[in-house]
């Protein structure tokens, strides 16, 4: 597969941006909903930067795309095949210590990437970066903390813990995928090659996971599909049909 | 969160995804009854110096933490003329701060209440906002509305308002995308402290 280098950046604009947007989705769905208000507010914020970011990368996704369409179209018209965010960011959200565990993962993950992005030849690239990474570094210092918190907190939060680990870390292995668009990417400089990524994330993860008493699963078994499109969880249909639902039965409607 | 125009027409919500990324944004068209906020001479207003509109921006608050104006904040980063063109370069303080719509809609009320009439925002991401940017000014009137201002240390350095020095975290985020809730073990008050980033 011959991929020319704008092809490559709009396939990485989508993956970042799909997969701010549906995790962002995601925790919008604890609004009213935490165990406590602090929770509540802290959740909601961090959606917030999430969706921001979205704004940022589907809009550059969308300019480069060239087809005059905009980050909401992008975002609120595309079915489920042409979504290129990792699995691990549509998987329900399960329980708050479930939700804090993907959280940290992801955040783990993103830190490591907008840290690298921060010299990438893309100069649109590389600001979103800047911006996104304080917010990032931000995010992650909560949830590092949260995971180290209730995994050495009582046996209950323990054990919620750990089997929220044991649940999401088939799905990390994604975040380190190469494929054709990632040779071109690495190449022209834009972004660096996932796989190279892996050895910080595991210092970080394993330094906090230590810290909560908890044990990193030995398994290596990756579930895969999301990045690439081939093949998605059938979580993110039904999230589509909640966020899209305005736009699908009110096309072109605005606040 | 429903802003109205001056012409009590509704305004279309930039929180849109789509209106965040153009590099630029456009400037609104205006109902024709605002035009007559310019001198009424028929002459074409002299254009106002650069220190000018900074004096004019300051007066502009931020729509949710109104002690404050949009100067002291630090996310105007250039004012300049292009042409006959009035450009006002903005950064976001955190990317999907919602107020960002309404902070671009109180900047153009503003110029154009001024006589200004071709008015370009334009959007900067890098160099990224810091609360290093906040005036001194802006400290002060934060932390005299009763909001911690942003300290290098990562919190506040006492109560806004006992002045007290024995304080807690309750969360990292807070009523805004800029802020976390202390609380302070003096008076037992929670308060607001704004984020350092």
């Amino acid at each position: 597969m011959a991929v020319s280098k704008q092809q490559a950046l709009l396939e990485f604009l989508l993956r970042m941006g799909d997969t701010s947007l549906i995790l962002g989705h995601r925790m919008s769905e604890w609004c009213g909903h935490a165990p406590i208000l602090e929770e509540d507010i802290a959740l909601a914020n961090t959606a917030l930067d999430l969706i921001g970011q979205t704004q940022l990368w589907l809009g550059y996704a969308a300019e480069v795309q060239g087809e005059d369409k905009t980050a909401d179209d992008l975002a609120f018209l595309r079915d489920a095949w042409d979504f290129r965010n990792l699995l691990l960011a549509e998987l329900p959200n399960g329980d708050f210590g479930r939700t804090i565990m993907r959280k940290f993962l992801f955040d783990a993950f993103q830190s490591v990437l907008l840290g690298r992005l921060l010299t990438s030849t893309d100069t649109t690239v590389r600001e979103i970066a800047e911006k996104a990474s304080k917010e990032a570094a931000y995010h992650l210092e909560r949830s590092a903390d949260t995971v180290v918190a209730l995994g050495d907190g009582t046996e209950e939060s323990h054990d919620k813990m750990q089997a929220a680990l044991d649940r999401l870390w088939p799905y990390v292995g994604e975040m380190f995928e190469s494929d054709a668009y990632d040779a071109v990417l690495v190449k022209a400089g834009i972004a660096p090659d996932p796989a190279s990524l892996r050895a910080e994330f595991d210092t970080l993860v394993t330094k906090v996971i230590r810290r909560a008493t908890l044990d990193l699963p030995e398994d290596a078994f990756s579930h895969s599909g999301g990045r690439s499109g081939r093949m998605h969880t059938e979580h993110l249909g039904h999230l589509l049909t909640q966020m899209q639902w305005l736009q699908r039965a009110y096309p072109g409607n605005r606040w | 969160m429903a802003a109205t125009r001056l012409s009590g027409q509704p305004v279309v919500s930039e929180t849109a995804l789509s209106r965040t990324w153009s590099g630029t944004f456009p400037a609104h068209e205006f109902p024709d009854q605002f035009r007559d906020c310019t001198p009424s001479d028929g002459n074409a207003m002299t254009r106002p110096s650069i220190d000018q509109i900074w004096q004019w921006l300051d007066a502009v608050p931020d729509p949710e933490i109104p002690v404050i104006s949009l100067v002291d904040l630090g996310i105007i980063r250039d004012v300049g003329f292009e042409g006959d063109t009035c450009v006002v370069t903005v950064t976001p303080t955190y990317s999907g701060c919602p107020a960002t719509a309404i902070i671009n809609l109180d900047i153009e009320t503003a110029l154009r209440a001024k006589g200004l009439d071709r008015i370009e925002l334009r959007r900067q991401l890098s160099p990224a906002w810091t609360t290093d940017w906040l005036s001194d000014k802006g400290r002060a009137r934060l932390e005299d509305y009763g909001i911690a201002p942003p300290q290098p240390a990562g919190g506040p350095q006492r109560c806004p308002r006992c002045g007290g020095t024995h304080l807690e975290k309750l969360s990292q985020f807070g009523s805004t995308p800029c802020k976390a809730q202390w609380r302070c073990k003096d008076c037992l008050e929670p308060f607001d402290y704004f984020k350092c980033i």
